[in-house]
């Protein structure tokens, strides 16, 4: 491979493998091979596990216009789609569809998430955190900050939401880890998704039974209305169940540890009572962090020219939003932790017609959290040197499994 | 400034009342409603902000 024309790389037989790995003793920042593909061009080709060879998106102006083209398709059953795994244990839901079908079930569900809503749910959020940290406090003075707080806290929100019940948390929370592991069997992951398929299933019968005030009792009203079968709902229910816990749960365990590892912006967070600051932050934090940093996966339905390249009818497509919020041009010295930059742009909830729909409560529960904690509990520090932290590498959402603290 | 909004693109992110409550609010389903398609040139740069994280780029601005 020669160095002098930057497009030859991009269709080198040695493309790079992806996902590629994080430098050792840099858990916060994107992989550097990542960075080093960024830095060649915008349009890269890499190698997947399957041997096959769809196009990265590096660039975060490009990563914006793919992810709101129409000529791309969100669909997992188009050949080469580029699958993160062998067969797919994941739910076939509305997020792996493309409009108009997408669209019609997606606003199924939109109502819950409204600014609206959302802020309305603020006091109850706020009564679920300092219960948390009421508790905490009130055992001895280490734990681990995933099981005590950082799970609990959006498992009790979206099964509220729900209306799941909350005593079964041990189940889905077992199941779920499962379903999102890139090294479980794809027999496991297949398990553990139907497995949570029928939980909800059966929930949705009662819920069809005797409705109450929650979104599996609204999904149930629409099966009842011949809009949406049963299994389509109980997809649904997986899905938003996954969703709500994970990506939440990481952000508050990841986000707290790297606060830790920057004491002058925890300060900053500790300083402030302006609701502004603290949603500023948070949007740095998403930022920075990019828990879902396997990338969005995509295929082109038609040719597409971009970046100086052609995407081509059929070629798989893969925006790593981690890098995207990494970009130089967009992000003055992206690498650094800056709660006081303004980050809304980022694309850690990816772009176009799939971004994510928890995006409000999302938001709303993390300035709960981090408004809340380090306020409450201004001695916690971690329990562990950063190297014992076990990092999830190998999962659809990046953060950790224990995070040791004490206080 | 004019402000114009595609509703049938909406995906209900409501992004755009979080940076300008004044101009976007939602209806019940969480689709984007234009309450000012004429703001105030001292709004210009929420208004700007909002067309830019609107994910499905549903928002239109002239000068
Ligand atoms: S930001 Fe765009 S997609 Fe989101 S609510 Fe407003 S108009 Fe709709």
């Amino acid at each position: 491979m020669t160095s002098t024309v930057s497009t030859e790389g991009a269709h080198a037989p040695s493309a790079p493998e992806f996902p590629m790995p994080r430098a050792a003793g840099c858990p916060f920042d994107p992989p550097p091979a990542l960075k080093s593909e960024q830095e060649l061009g915008s349009l890269r080709k890499v190698r997947l596990w399957d041997g096959t060879t769809p196009w990265l998106v590096t660039r975060y102006a490009d990563q914006r216009a793919l992810l709101a083209d129409p000529r791309i398709s969100a669909d997992v059953t188009r050949p080469g789609y580029p699958s993160p795994t062998p067969l797919r244990g994941a739910s076939f839901s509305f997020i792996l569809m493309d409009d108009p079908e997408h669209a019609r079930q997606r606003r199924m569900v939109t109502a819950p998430f409204t600014i609206k809503r959302v802020e309305a749910m603020r006091p109850a959020v706020q009564k679920i955190v300092d219960g948390l940290i009421d508790d905490m406090l009130a055992g001895p003075p280490r734990a681990d900050l995933v099981q005590a707080f950082a799970l609990p806290v959006p498992s009790l929100v979206i099964c509220e939401l729900l209306g799941v019940p909350y005593t079964d948390h041990d189940f889905f929370q077992e199941n779920s880890k499962t379903l999102i592991s890139r090294s479980a069997a794809p027999e496991q992951r297949g398990a553990a998704h139907a497995n949570l398929t029928g939980y909800l299933d059966e929930l949705m019968g009662h819920k069809i039974a005797r409705p109450a005030d929650d979104l599996l009792s609204g999904l149930g009203t629409r099966v009842e209305a011949g809009e949406l079968s049963r299994r389509e709902a109980a997809e649904m229910g997986v899905l938003l169940l996954l969703a709500g816990h994970e990506t939440t749960a990481n952000m508050i365990a990841l986000g707290t540890l790297a606060l830790l590892e920057h004491p002058d912006q925890l300060a900053l967070l500790r300083g402030t009572e302006d609701p502004r600051a603290v949603a500023g932050a948070v949007e740095e934090l998403l930022r920075y962090l990019n828990i879902t940093h396997g990338g969005r996966r995509r295929v082109a339905l038609e040719d597409i020219e971009i970046g100086g390249e052609v995407i081509r009818a059929g070629e798989g497509v893969i925006v790593p939003n981690d890098i995207g919020n990494r970009d130089p041009e967009v992000f003055t010295d992206p690498d650094r932790l800056d709660l006081g930059r303004d980050a809304r742009r980022h694309v850690a909830f990816g772009f176009g017609v799939h971004q994510c729909l928890g995006q409000p409560l999302a938001r709303m529960e993390l300035q709960v959290v981090y408004s809340t904690l380090y306020r409450r509990v201004p001695t916690l520090r971690l329990d562990a040197r950063l190297e014992e932290v076990p990092f999830k590498h190998d999962g659809s959402v990046y953060g950790v499994y224990e995070l040791p603290v004490a206080w | 400034m004019k402000v114009t909004l595609d509703q049938d693109k909406c995906v209900a992110s409501g992004q755009c009342v979080v940076a300008a409550d004044d101009v976007f609010d939602q209806d019940d389903d969480g689709i984007a409603v234009l309450l000012d398609p004429a703001p105030p040139s001292a709004r210009a740069d929420d208004v700007q902000q909002a067309a830019a994280v609107c994910p499905a780029l549903a928002i239109r601005i002239q000068d």
